[in-house]
């Protein structure tokens, strides 16, 4: 299978198969009018199998976000055809809108226009809290 | 400008401050009389709360301001569908200070966002009570002189007893503390909660039986187990009377317990109890009202 190689864009490498989706939905990449791949069950030395999506665009968000969703990703910064950096996101200190807080009895259970935001409480547990409620993520 | 939506938002030597003013008030109320002349409070009540909100509107009178009150969010606009967002910002522009209590947890960090006026959390469902448990700390430094090397018994709904939690939370960062959880094992403290305890290494026990614990305590905070709390009818009905305070139960007690309460009460404290010297909550009630007049000063940064 041959997908060309971008330009001036992103990869995003190592994401756990069957992640894609997920990824692309929360990047909202559907709305973009550039070349999107999405590569699902690559083979891979360390994971397996993997999923890997390439954006030919330079996109303006905090792709740190995505640590959160899926640690194990590698992002790749393309410039001019070669890649200029290479990075694992880290746990970002907040994260808005991208989960749900579960608490019936959390403001946000009633409020429905208020961000969904959590912060993040242990670095070394992956645990973030409501900032209202102070519920667990997930919980 | 700062809001108080937690206990935690207050350090040591605020907290200590605070407890120097309302004493202070407590010896010479007659010079705070007229601090809050032409200051306006702001009493936002969407879910019944009787004695704060009373409490909350004594201290801004005995500081001589004014009181704008909401009793009920059934009066109020919220009933048609306002935010806390823009409910905040209309009464940021009629108030100077405003203390809300609302149903659900988190309203006041909503309302805090948007107020451009100081904010003080009234409770917000299960969640936060700070002023009830400023009152709780100015309680026992009034009855026992300290507020550390105590060994603190918290009985009753310690699942979602939010003045339980609060109290915990601010009591773990003096030393020498010592907390005994007694409840049945379906209210017990949740995990989170425990968090400070554990990380602060804060030696705590918990057991289901009050009386054989009674002799280690220097105080014993008693609570309800609310009716709201539960969604099932079952539940509530099973376990509110687990655990009632007798003058038999008091026997083997040290002569010198400082029983508290955050009130009101059902009948988890016989009324034979009330006449015990030892009975502090009625005597709390009142602290309640010096601590709240030392936050509001403290806040409108107000000096005596």
């Amino acid at each position: 299978m041959n997908i060309d190689s971008i330009n001036n864009g992103i990869v995003i490498d190592h994401i756990r198969a069957g992640q894609a989706m997920k990824i692309y939905d929360f990047l909202d990449l559907g709305a973009l009018d550039c070349a999107v791949a999405i590569i699902k069950n690559a083979a891979s030395s360390k994971m397996g199998k993997k999923d890997i999506i390439k954006i030919d665009s330079e996109l303006n968000v905090d792709l740190n976000a995505l640590g959160y969703i899926d640690p194990s990703i590698t992002i790749n910064i393309i410039k001019d055809g070669v890649r200029v950096r290479k990075y694992h996101p880290e746990l970002p200190l907040t994260i808005t809108n991208i989960i749900r807080c579960k608490n019936p009895r959390c403001i946000t259970s009633t409020e429905q226009e208020l961000p969904h935001v959590f912060r993040l409480t242990d670095r070394e547990k992956d645990e973030y809290r409501c900032i209202y409620c102070e519920s667990k993520a997930g919980v | 400008m700062r809001h108080i939506i937690s206990i935690t938002d207050l350090s040591l030597e605020e907290i200590a401050r605070l407890m120097d003013t309302a004493r202070d008030i407590i010896e010479h109320p007659d010079k705070y009389r007229d601090l809050c002349r032409y200051k306006k409070l702001a009493t936002l009540f969407f879910e019944p709360s009787t004695r704060t909100r009373l409490s909350f509107e004594a201290a801004m009178h005995e500081l001589g301001g004014q009181v704008l009150a909401v009793s009920e969010a059934a009066s109020s606009s919220v009933a048609k569908g306002e935010s806390v967002a823009d409910t905040i910002r209309t009464v940021s522009c009629y108030a100077d200070i405003i203390a809300m209590r609302h149903p659900k947890e988190g309203a006041p960090t909503v309302a805090s966002f948007h107020a451009s006026v100081p904010v003080i959390n009234a409770g917000d469902g299960g969640h936060n009570h700070p002023t009830q448990t400023l009152t709780d700390l100015l309680t026992i430094m009034q009855e026992k002189g300290r507020l550390d090397h105590l060994t603190v018994g918290l009985c009753g709904d310690l699942k979602f007893g939010r003045t339980v939690h609060s109290l915990i939370s601010a009591m773990c960062r003096y030393p020498g503390v010592r907390f005994v959880l007694v409840s049945p094992e379906e209210l017990k403290v949740p995990s989170y909660v425990k968090i400070p305890l554990k990380q602060g290494q804060v030696p705590y026990s918990q057991t289901t039986d009050l009386r054989s614990v009674m002799p280690e305590l220097d105080i014993l905070y008693m609570t309800r187990v609310q009716r709201e709390r539960f969604f099932n009818e079952d539940d509530y009905i099973r376990l509110r009377d687990s655990y009632i305070l007798t003058p038999e139960k008091l026997e083997n007690a040290k002569p010198d317990l400082t029983i508290m309460h955050p009130l009101p009460r059902v009948n988890e404290i016989s009324v034979a109890v009330d006449q015990d010297p030892r009975a502090a909550y009625f005597r709390q009630v009142r602290y309640g009202k010096y601590i709240r007049m030392a936050l509001i000063l403290m806040l409108l940064e107000v000096q005596a």
